[in-house]
């Protein structure tokens, strides 16, 4: 029973937390609060399942291209979208609300696209969709491979943050950019970098989604409601932060699931969402600004 | 009259000749044509629904009049329909606004229902006081007697989640005296309108049969992970599962109760169990799942429909409101054709009319149609209706369900 728990709350948790992750680089480094980013994981899902279906190409491999088409689209759509809006907010704040209200509008921009190309229909795919047992508990093996991801991807990417220049550089923009360029850091192409990174993270999300799970052309901003509840509460642009929610939340979930009522997941999210703002408003790994 | 020359006047009279001759050229265009307005969700999260169920049906339905000729009226001659369509971007209020567009200024002679039984409910007095017919068809409510009395043009055709409660208890009663499945059922439903109401109508029908409901639990609207609920009912004791439950939640515990290996004897889902995309969902081995609605699946009359709908759609209707619209539509058709566009009569018409659909003779009972299939099984490959068992063209439910 506990056992149960654990497992099924921590696979949903590494799921959560793989689709937060880019959401929260995004937001740390670029400073962009993208509403549109269910629907860029969505475009993604929608991408793997067409190339499935299309030219049977199993989504595990088209993973990496998914990834790095991912990356590109974020390049351009920053270069495109947000650099204008980068440079007309300055030192102010209002990048947070341009990019807000921009965001919204690509929201439904990607919606239609979706509609268009795909139809409103539901969309699924099998793909390793069976049992695996995990210490007795069966587990779905696609669902274990998104868990996979996540580990892989975002252990990566703390350990890159951490050790690497890359990631100083990053966490340089991310704490102050505005003393970024004191020191020579090109932050304009840090912050796209950051954007399109995220982006490449939506895409992997989605893709790892389109194997198990169903979806339509209209069900992103049920993707950008998790992502953006964990990242808040993860500590904004905080990667280990957004893992550690992730997670937390999964296990939440399962165990409110299993030993309370299904029925009281969600507010059982929110509850803990609303605490996490009442004691910690900077989240629960955040800096104190 | 200076200046008045004659070539200035055949200038005039010329021009004058040609006006009123444009106009009325205008005027008989005008009236060989019939204007259909709707306002439909092209996008948001009814977009869906309305994509599946009601979109492909109004432009199937179209083509196929106009392809004949048009709408045949009362005097045997036949118009054209003309099409004033609006995206309600799944807001009750884009909706409103764009029917009220729809009645005064498009001044459309008829206007088919939006999806969904919320959007239906939120049309209904604008509806009746612009004298609308409103042939509401993917509307589930029990009130649907209280509706047709208040606003006397509108017209319910999907019944009422009491009905396809008793219908799915009925059945399992059935196995359960054969002594095919115990007196246990685990139940789930969704914390939304639908599945509180078939839930509220199933706990007193379940127990009024003998049964014992061993997992009763409800889940919030957006849940994508079902293990928890799955391994909670896997491990009940239960021979039948039964959820009230959307598409997104039908697919999800189809999914997860194959890859956990759970087999109970009766799977029952709501919607979305008979779309055509289902078999794929369920990688192909949907054989035996039960869920909400279904068709006469022998029927020449379905069939036709079904292979018409695949040309012109690129895919298969749903087996449980999708015929229902289509056939509201046939009735909509002929009704026009016996009383004309006249709106009073039409709905008079509509309410004691008996009327041939590809769902076969359709009369409503205080506005109402009560002839419906409550519960259907994917039986070789097709979607059957299963109960009432006593309607003609009744499939007999296989129970136990073959392991996934």
């Amino acid at each position: 029973m506990l056992t149960t728990t654990l497992i099924l709350g921590l696979v949903l948790g590494g799921t959560y937390a793989l689709l937060a992750l880019g959401l929260t680089l995004q937001y740390g480094i670029a400073r962009i609060m993208n509403l549109a980013y269910g629907e860029l994981t969505l475009l993604a899902a929608f991408l793997v399942v067409a190339l499935f279906q299309g030219v049977g190409l199993s989504p595990l491999l088209s993973l990496p291209a998914i990834a790095v088409a991912g990356y590109g689209l974020g390049w351009v759509l920053y270069q495109v979208m947000m650099r204008p809006l980068v440079a007309r907010s300055g030192a102010s704040g209002r990048l947070e609300i341009d990019s807000i209200l921009a965001t919204f509008g690509l929201l439904f921009l990607i919606q239609g696209v979706l509609l268009l190309l795909f139809g409103a229909n539901f969309t699924s795919i099998s793909y390793l969709d069976r049992g695996v047992n995990v210490f007795g508990v069966s587990v779905a093996l696609n669902r274990l491979i998104a868990f996979g991801i996540c580990v892989v991807v975002g252990g990566a990417l703390v350990v890159a943050l951490k050790k690497t220049r890359w990631g100083l550089i990053m966490r340089a923009v991310a704490l102050t950019p505005g003393s970024a360029p004191l020191v020579g850091i090109d932050t304009n192409r840090v912050a796209r970098q950051g954007f399109a990174l995220g982006t490449a993270l939506a895409a992997v999300a989605g893709a790892s989604i389109s194997m198990y799970q169903t979806f339509s052309a209209t069900g992103g901003v049920v993707f950008t409601m998790k992502a953006l509840v964990i990242v808040i509460m993860g500590g904004v642009g905080n990667v280990p932060g957004a893992l550690a929610a992730g997670f937390a939340l999964g296990l939440i979930e399962t165990f409110v699931a299993t030993a309370i009522d299904p029925g009281l997941t969600l507010a059982a999210t929110f509850a803990i969402f609303l605490l996490v703002l009442l004691w910690r408003p900077q989240g629960l790994f955040g800096a104190r600004s | 009259m200076s200046g008045f020359s004659r070539r200035a006047a055949l200038r005039a009279f010329s021009a004058g000749a040609a006006m009123v001759l444009g106009l009325q050229a205008g005027a008989a265009a005008a009236q060989d044509k019939v204007t259909i307005g709707y306002a439909v969700a092209r996008t948001g999260p009814n977009a869906t629904g309305a994509g599946i169920t009601t979109i492909p049906n109004y432009e199937l339905w179209v083509d196929t009049v106009n392809k004949a000729g048009g709408l045949k009226m009362p005097d045997g001659s036949q118009k054209m329909i003309e099409v004033v369509e609006y995206d309600n971007r799944s807001s009750n209020e884009d909706l409103v606004r764009s029917i009220e567009r729809l009645a005064s200024q498009d001044k459309v002679d008829l206007i088919l229902p939006p999806w969904g039984t919320g959007s239906n409910l939120a049309i209904a007095p604008l509806m009746a006081k612009f004298g609308y017919p409103q042939l509401a068809v993917t509307a589930v409510t029990d009130k649907a007697p209280e509706f047709a009395k208040r606003w006397d043009r509108s017209f319910w055709l999907l019944g009422g989640g009491h009905d396809y409660a008793n219908g799915l208890v009925e059945v399992l009663a059935k196995a359960r005296d054969a002594g095919t499945i115990n007196d246990k059922v685990a139940v789930v439903s969704v914390a939304d309108g639908f599945g509180i109401d078939l839930i509220k109508s199933a706990r007193p029908a379940f127990e009024d049969a003998g049964f014992e409901l061993v997992y009763d639990k409800t889940y919030p609207l957006g849940t994508s992970d079902f293990a928890a609920i799955m391994s909670e009912a896997q491990g009940s004791g239960a021979d039948s599962f039964v959820a009230f439950s959307y598409p997104p939640g039908s697919f999800g515990m189809t999914k997860t109760a194959q890859s956990m290996n759970y087999n109970p004897k009766v799977f029952y889902i709501s919607v979305g169990g008979a779309f055509p995309i289902y078999p794929g969902v369920a990688d192909g081995k949907a054989e035996g799942v039960m869920a909400i609605g279904g068709v006469d699946a022998d029927s020449p009359a379905i069939q036709d429909y079904f292979a018409r709908h695949t040309e012109f759609v690129g895919t298969p209707p749903d087996s449980w409101a999708s015929a229902i619209t289509y056939a509201s539509l046939e009735m909509l058709a002929q009704a026009v054709e016996r009383a004309g566009l006249n709106h009073e009569a039409l709905a008079n018409a509509l309410s004691t009319g008996t009327f041939q659909t590809v769902v076969g003779d359709v009369t409503l009972e205080d506005n109402q149609l009560r002839d419906l299939w409550w519960v259907g099984q994917w039986q070789g490959g097709s979607f059957r209706a299963v109960n009432p068992s006593d309607k003609a063209g009744a499939s007999a439910p296989v129970i136990p369900k073959p392991e996934w």
